[in-house]
C-alpha cells in the first residue's frame, strides 16, 4: 500500500513530520517498508535570476548567461533556447550532485569559457520528463532553497510517498483513511470528518438489477448501482494524475481513475460499466462452467461453475468483485455509464481469484474485506465525484439484496489485557483508543466498527489496545522456572541419538550436507520412490518433484556437483527424514554416509587408496556403537537394488530388523547419478536400534581374570562362498564360557589351495576363570574348535 | 691384591668393545679368572688370614663386576647413540592422513537454541514434515479462504484419483508442530520445535527449504512481558553479547494475538553485523500471545490458560552470527563451503563451556 503525504492529510489533520509518521506506523504494526523524499535529492539547490546573456564567442547555441545568486554573481554558460535575461532559475553550484545526469558539478570550460555551474530543467532535477528548456520560475527570490518554494508554489513535485506493508488482517488500511485513522489514535493528529455527499436523481435508471436467488448465500450480499448520463469522459485533472503516479497506477481516463480515486483512498472497489454497451438488466449469478469471457486486461478466461458474475442481455460483462469486462469497458467516447458498489462474500472472491489467477486491485481489497457499512455512502460519493468532474445526471439508486449487518460486541476486560501483555494500560486509555479507532463503548462491551472484520473477540480488542499504545513499550519481564532447581534432562532418546550419530560420523571424518527433501523423480525411482504418493502436486522445478526416499540420492547428487568442481575423493553425510509415502509420519530418520573415490590424495605413506566396503563398514559399526546398538548382531545379504549385489550388508537383530546397511553402489546407479566410482556408503536407522533395557547408570562389576588368557591361531580352508562370520561363530561355539574372542586375520583366495578354495586364519582368545590353563585344556578346546568349523563350514585345517 | 685391582680397572676402562670387556671378565672373574684364583688359595690360609683377605677378595669381585657392568652399559649407550645417529627422518613430510569431518551450520544452531532453551525448562518437540492442512492451517487459526494461505507458497502433495480430501501439505512452518504437543502434552507446556520448513520460493534470499524454530510456553500467568524476557536473554546467549536492545512491532499473525515481530538493536558497520550496538533494527523473529482459537485446537482451554509462541529462521540467525553470505550455499553441499562453515565434531555447544569457540 502506498500513498502520499499530502493524500494522508486529506484524512490527517497533523503537523508530524514523515519520519515521525513513518515510526509511528511502522510501530503500530502497519511496517513501512520505503520513503521515498524527493525533497532530498533537490536540497542544495537555490534560485538565482538570469541578469545578463549573450552569444557565446566560440558556439552557436550557447549562450554566456550572468546570474545573481545568494553568493554574488556568477557566470554560467548555458546550451537552453529559454536562456535569457530576466527569468528566476533554479540553479546547480559547482560541488551539487544533479540526480537527472547522475552527475556532480565542477567548475568547467565550455568551448573555452569557464562556467560556475549550471540552470536545471526539469528533467535534470527527475521532477519530470521535460527537457525542451531550462526551468523558469514565475516568482522566487534570489538565494531561496528550492525546496521551500516547491512546498509552496507546487507541494505535489515535493510530495513523500510512504509504502507500507499490510498484513492480511487490516483490511481497513488498504484505504489511506484507515492508515490515517490509526495514526490519530496514537495521537498523531486528528481525524477530519468525511464529506457525505447526496446527488439529487433526475431520473429512474434504465438499467435494473437482480440477484439469482442461489447467489444470495456466500455470493453477493448487496448490489447497488447508478445510472449516469451525458457524462464526458476524458484526462482526468492533474492532482489526480499526480496522485494515482505517486502510488504506481497509470492515469486512464476520469471514469477509470475516479474508481482507482476510491480504491486507494477509502478501500472501496467500484466499477463503472458503459452502460451504452449494456443491453438490458444486469443479472448477478453464478457461472455455468465453461463461458469464455475477456477482461479489462484484454485476456480471456473460461469460467468455473458457481463463480459468481454479472451478465447482461449479452452474456457475462464481469467477474463479480474481481475484474470488470473488456466489453462494457469505458472509453474517452463513453457517454452513459452505470456505476456499481457491491458488497461480496470474501471467501468467494478468494477462491475464483485463486482459480482464474487474477491479481487485481478490486480482489485484493474485495477477498481481504471492504466496508460493508459504506456501501450505500460510497455509491452517492462516487456519483457525486464523477457528476464533478464528468458533469452528466444522476438516476435513483437501484439496490439488489441488502447490506448485511456485521454488527457485533465483545467484552473489554481491562484487567486481561494487563495480565496478556504484562503493560500496565489504564482502562479509561484502553477505552479511549477503541473509541478512536471506530468502537463503540456501550458498558464494557465494544461494538466492531464494520470496517473492521478482522476484530473476532476479545483478544483482539487486547491486541487492539496493545498495538496502539505501543508494544516498543513493553518491559520484558523474567519467566521463572516451571519446576526450581537443577534443570532436568530434555533430550528425548532419539534426539540424542541423532547428535551422537552426527557427532561421530563428523568424527570419522565425514562431511555433513543438508540436501533438499524433494529429488528428481528419476533419481527417486532408483533408491524405491519416485511414485505419485510421494510426487508434489506443485514442485518448482522437476528436479524437485518428490519426497527423497532414501538420503543417498542427495548425498550421490551433492557427490557428483563436487566432482565437477574437481574433488574426487569426498566423505559427506547427512542426517534427516526420509519419506515412504505422502502422509503425515511415513517418514523415518536416517543417517547415511558416502565415501568415494580414495581414502586420501597420494600420500608419501603409501597409504592411499580406493574406499572399499570395509570402510563404510567400519564407519556403519562405529555409528551404531556411538547410538547404542547391541555390539552383538548379524550381518545379512539381499539388501535393496541400489546397492551392489555382492558387496553390501544389512547389520540386523533377526531378519526383520535392520539397523543398518553398509557396501558398494551399484554401478549402475552411479552411472545414472553422474558419480564417478568407486562409491561406498552406508545407512543407519536410528529409529531401530532397541533401547537399553538396563535404564541404570550403574554398570555391572568387572569381571577381569588374575589368569594368563592364551590365544591360539588357527587357519582353514574353506569353499570361497563361505562367509568368515560363520566361521568365527562356529570356533566361538566351542567353549562359549572360554573363548572371549576369535577375530580373522587373513584371507587367502586361489593360488595353490586351487579353484574355488579359500583359506580363512583366526586368532582365538581363551581366557580361562578359574584355573590356568593346561597343554591338555587347550589342545582339547583346539580339537573341538576344529570340530566345530569343519562342521558349520564343511572345511578343514590348513596343513 | 691391589695391583690386581689397579690392573683390571684400568683395563676394564680401557676397553674399547664388549668383547674385550667379556675376555678381561673370564680373566679376573671367570672360573679360572686370576681373582677366582686367589680365591680358592683361602682354604689354605689360617682362620686369621682368612679373616683377613677374604671379605677383601669379595670386595674385589664386586668392585670389579660392577666396573664390568657399568662400562658395558656405556658401551651399548655409546652403540646406541651411534645407530640412532644414522636413523634421521624427513620429520617435515606431511604426517598420516586423517580425514577432517565437519558439522552442518544448521544442526550447530539447532543444538545452540536447544541448549539456550533447555536451560529456560523447554524441551524439544518434533512433527512429521508432510502435514495435513488443518495442523498446518485450520488448527492455526487459517482458515481455507484466509489470504495467508495463498501467501505462504505452499507446497501441496499429489492426491490419488478418488481421494477427496484436501491435499496434504509439505509443512510451511513449524508451528503444527505446537498443536501436536498441545494435543500430546496438554498444559502448563514449554517446548521448542525446531526444524525445516517448505515454501514454493527460489530467489537470493528464499530457498524451497529452510529451517525454522517455533518456542511455545502456556502456563496460567505468561504474558507478552514474560515472551520479551525470554527472547532477550535468549539474544544475548545466543549472539554472545552482555547487552541487546528488542524491539517489539505490532504486527498480526493469524496464530497469535497481540503478535509482535521483533528487532534487535544492531550496527552493519563495515558490513559486519554487531548485535547490541549501533542504530540499525534487524528483524529476527515473530511472536506473540497464542490465539485462543489455537489453544482450543490444540485441546487447551483458553480461559484457564494463556502464553506466548514465536517462530525464529535458524538458517537466518545462523548466517547473521556466524556472517555466512548466501542461503542457497547452505543446501549445495559444496566441500568448501562445508569446510569453511561447518564446524568440528567435538565443538558441541553448551552453556558451562560456550556456544562458539
Amino acid at each position: 500500500m502506498k500513498f502520499t503525504l499530502s493524500w494522508l492529510k486529506d484524512h490527517l489533520d497533523t503537523s508530524a513530520s514523515v519520519d515521525e509518521i513513518c515510526e509511528a506506523l511502522t510501530d503500530l504494526g502497519l511496517e513501512v517498508e520505503e520513503v521515498f523524499n524527493p525533497a532530498d535529492r533537490l536540497k542544495a539547490f537555490t534560485l538565482g535570476k538570469v541578469t545578463h546573456a549573450e552569444q557565446h564567442p566560440d558556439a552557436d547555441r550557447l549562450r554566456v548567461c550572468t546570474v545573481q545568486t545568494d553568493e554574488g554573481s556568477k557566470q554560467i554558460v548555458c546550451g537552453a533556447p529559454n536562456a535569457r535575461t530576466g527569468i528566476t532559475i533554479v540553479l546547480c553550484k559547482p560541488g551539487d550532485y544533479v540526480p537527472g545526469i547522475d552527475l556532480t558539478l565542477s567548475v568547467g570550460k565550455i568551448r573555452g569559457v569557464e562556467s560556475h555551474g549550471m540552470m536545471a530543467s526539469e528533467r535534470e532535477l527527475e521532477l519530470s520528463d521535460e527537457h525542451d528548456g531550462i526551468i523558469e520560475l514565475p516568482s522566487g527570490e534570489i538565494g531561496e532553497r528550492f525546496v521551500d518554494w516547491l512546498a509552496e508554489n507546487a507541494p505535489e513535485k515535493v510530495d513523500p510517498t510512504i509504502e507500507i506493508a499490510i498484513t492480511p488482517n487490516r483490511p481497513d488500511a488498504l484505504g489511506v483513511r484507515g492508515i490515517a485513522r490509526d495514526l490519530a489514535a496514537r495521537g498523531l493528529g486528528k481525524l477530519k470528518p468525511m464529506e457525505k455527499h447526496l446527488p439529487e436523481s433526475k431520473f429512474s435508471s434504465p438499467i435494473g438489477v437482480t440477484i439469482d436467488e442461489d447467489t444470495r448465500e456466500n455470493g453477493c450480499f448487496v448490489f447497488a448501482g447508478c445510472y449516469i448520463k451525458g457524462v464526458e469522459n476524458g484526462p482526468s485533472p492533474e492532482w489526480l494524475q499526480q496522485r494515482l503516479k505517486a502510488v504506481g497506477l497509470r492515469p486512464i481516463s476520469k471514469l477509470v481513475d475516479i474508481t482507482n480515486f476510491f480504491t486507494y483512498d477509502r478501500n472501496r472497489p467500484l466499477h463503472v460499466f458503459d452502460a451504452g454497451k449494456v443491453s438490458g438488466d444486469l443479472r448477478v449469478h453464478r457461472a455455468k462452467g465453461g463461458e469464455a469471457f475477456v477482461g479489462l486486461d484484454e485476456k480471456t478466461y473460461t469460467l468455473g461453475a458457481g463463480q459468481v458474475v454479472i451478465s447482461d442481455e449479452n452474456g457475462v460483462e464481469s467477474i463479480a468483485g474481481i475484474m470488470g469486462g473488456l466489453e462494457t469497458g469505458c472509453t474517452m467516447e463513453t457517454t452513459d455509464v452505470f456505476l456499481e458498489a457491491a458488497y461480496w462474500d470474501h471467501i468467494q472472491i478468494a477462491m475464483t481469484g485463486r482459480a482464474l489467477k487474477i491479481n487485481s486491485d478490486a480482489r485484493y481489497r474485495n477477498e481481504r474485506g471492504i466496508d460493508p457499512g459504506y456501501n450505500m455512502q460510497a455509491i452517492e460519493d462516487a456519483t457525486a465525484m464523477i457528476l464533478e468532474l464528468c458533469g452528466g445526471e444522476p438516476s435513483n439508486v437501484v439496490i439488489a439484496g441488502e447490506v448485511p449487518d456485521v454488527s457485533r460486541a465483545y467484552k473489554l476486560d481491562a484487567k486481561r489485557v494487563q495480565s496478556l501483555v504484562g503493560m500496565d494500560i489504564p482502562e479509561t486509555q484502553q477505552r479511549q483508543t477503541l473509541t478512536a479507532l471506530g468502537f463503540k463503548l456501550e458498558g464494557n462491551m465494544a461494538q466492531v466498527p464494520s470496517w473492521r472484520p478482522d476484530v473476532l473477540g476479545e483478544a483482539d480488542l487486547v491486541e487492539e489496545v496493545a498495538r496502539i499504545a505501543s508494544l516498543t513499550k513493553l518491559v520484558g519481564k523474567p519467566l521463572t522456572r516451571a519446576t526450581a532447581g537443577v534443570p532436568k534432562q530434555i533430550l528425548l532418546p532419539l534426539q540424542k541419538r541423532e547428535q551422537a550419530a552426527r557427532r561421530m560420523a563428523a568424527g570419522l571424518g565425514y562431511n555433513e550436507c543438508v540436501t533438499y527433501s524433494f529429488v528428481d523423480q528419476k533419481s527417486a525411482a532408483l533408491f524405491g520412490g519416485g511414485e505419485d504418493t510421494t510426487r508434489l502436486e506443485n514442485p518448482i522445478s522437476s528436479e524437485m518433484s518428490h519426497m527423497r526416499p532414501d538420503l543417498l540420492v542427495g548425498l550421490l547428487q551433492a557427490a557428483a556437483r563436487n566432482q565437477a568442481r574437481g574433488f574426487a575423493d569426498l566423505a559427506l553425510f547427512e542426517v534427516g527424514p526420509v519419506f515412504s509415502g505422502g502422509e503425515p509420519g511415513e517418514q523415518a530418520l536416517q543417517v547415511s554416509g558416502l565415501l568415494v573415490g580414495k581414502t586420501g590424495p597420494k600420500d608419501v605413506h603409501g597409504e592411499s587408496r580406493a574406499v572399499d566396503v570395509y570402510d563404510a563398514k567400519a564407519d556403519a559399526e562405529a555409528v551404531l556403537a556411538a547410538i547404542g546398538a547391541p555390539a552383538k548382531v548379524q550381518v545379512m545379504r539381499d539388501g535393496p537394488g541400489w546397492w551392489h549385489p555382492g558387496r553390501h550388508g544389512k547389520i540386523c537383530l533377526g531378519p526383520k530388523k535392520v539397523l543398518a546397511i553398509f557396501g558398494e553402489l551399484h554401478p549402475k546407479v552411479l552411472r545414472e547419478m553422474g558419480v564417478k566410482g568407486p562409491a561406498v556408503a552406508f545407512t543407519v536407522w536410528p529409529e531401530e536400534v532397541p533401547e537399553a533395557r538396563n535404564k541404570s547408570a550403574t554398570r555391572p562389576a568387572l569381571q577381569a581374570s588374575d589368569l594368563q588368557a592364551v590365544e591360539r591361531d588357527f587357519a582353514f580352508v574353506v569353499d570361497a562362498n563361505v562367509e568368515a562370520l560363520t566361521l568365527v561363530n562356529a570356533a566361538a561355539g566351542a567353549d562359549k564360557a572360554l573363548i572371549e574372542k576369535v577375530h580373522v586375520f587373513d584371507e587367502f583366495i586361489g593360488g595353490s589351495l586351487g579353484e574355488g578354495k579359500k583359506s580363512l586364519a583366526i586368532t582365538v582368545r581363551m581366557q580361562p576363570q578359574d584355573k590356568t590353563l593346561k597343554d591338555e585344556d587347550i589342545e582339547a578346546v583346539a580339537a573341538k574348535i576344529v570340530e566345530k568349523v569343519t562342521k558349520a563350514t564343511g572345511g578343514s585345517l590348513r596343513g | 691384591m691391589d695391583d690386581l685391582r689397579d690392573k683390571y680397572i684400568a683395563a676394564i676402562a680401557a676397553a674399547s668393545d664388549e668383547a674385550t670387556l667379556e675376555d678381561l671378565r673370564l680373566q679376573a672373574v671367570g672360573k679360572k679368572g686370576e681373582v677366582s684364583l686367589q680365591m680358592r688359595e683361602l682354604g689354605k690360609m689360617t682362620a686369621e688370614e682368612r679373616q683377613v683377605a677374604g671379605p677383601k677378595l669379595n670386595a674385589l669381585k664386586d668392585e670389579i663386576n660392577s666396573a664390568l657392568a657399568a662400562k658395558k652399559a656405556g658401551l651399548e649407550d655409546a652403540a646406541l647413540d651411534e645407530r640412532l645417529r644414522s636413523e634421521w627422518l624427513d620429520v617435515t613430510l606431511p604426517s598420516r592422513l586423517r580425514g577432517q569431518g565437519s558439522i552442518h551450520p544448521i544442526s550447530q544452531v539447532t543444538e545452540e537454541v536447544t541448549a539456550i532453551f533447555a536451560d529456560m525448562g523447554f524441551a524439544v518437540a518434533e512433527g512429521p514434515r508432510i502435514d495435513t492442512d488443518w495442523y498446518n492451517f485450520d488448527a492455526l487459526n487459517i482458515p481455507g479462504h484466509h489470504p495467508a494461505r495463498a501467501e505462504m507458497d505452499t507446497f501441496y502433495m499429489h492426491r490419488a484419483e478418488g481421494d477427496e480430501r484436501p491435499p496434504h501439505v509439505l509443512r510451511t512452518h513449524t508451528s503444527p508442530v505446537q498443536i501436536r504437543s498441545m494435543e500430546k502434552q496438554g498444559a502448563p507446556i514449554r517446548v521448542i520445535c525446531p526444524g525445516g520448513v517448505y515454501r514454493a520460493d527460489y530467489d537470493q534470499t528464499h530457498t524451497p527449504m529452510f529451517h525454522q524454530v517455533e518456542g511455545l510456553a502456556l502456563d496460567k500467568d505468561i504474558s507478552m512481558a514474560n515472551l520479551k524476557w525470554v527472547l532477550e536473554e535468549f539474544v544475548k546467549a545466543f549472539f554472545e553479547v552482555d547487552n541487546v536492545e528488542l524491539r517489539f512491532r505490532a504486527s498480526h499473525f493469524p496464530f497469535t494475538e497481540p503478535s509482535a515481530e521483533v528487532d534487535i538493536r544492531c550496527s552493519w558497520e563495515g558490513g559486519t553485523l554487531k548485535v547490541g550496538e549501533g542504530d540499525d533494527w534487524l528483524e529476527i523473529l515473530g511472536s506473540g500471545m497464542v490465539h485462543p482459537n489455537v489453544l482450543k485446537a490444540g485441546g487447551i482451554d483458553p480461559n484457564e490458560y494463556q502464553g506466548f509462541a514465536f517462530g525464529m529462521g535458524i538458517d537466518r540467525i545462523a548466517m547473521l552470527k556466524y556472517g555466512i553470505p548466501d542461503l542457497r550455499a547452505f543446501f549445495d553441499s559444496d566441500l568448501r563451503w562445508l569446510r569453511h562453515y561447518g564446524f568440528a565434531s567435538l565443538d558441541v555447544p553448551t552453556l558451562h563451556g560456550g556456544l562458539s569457540r
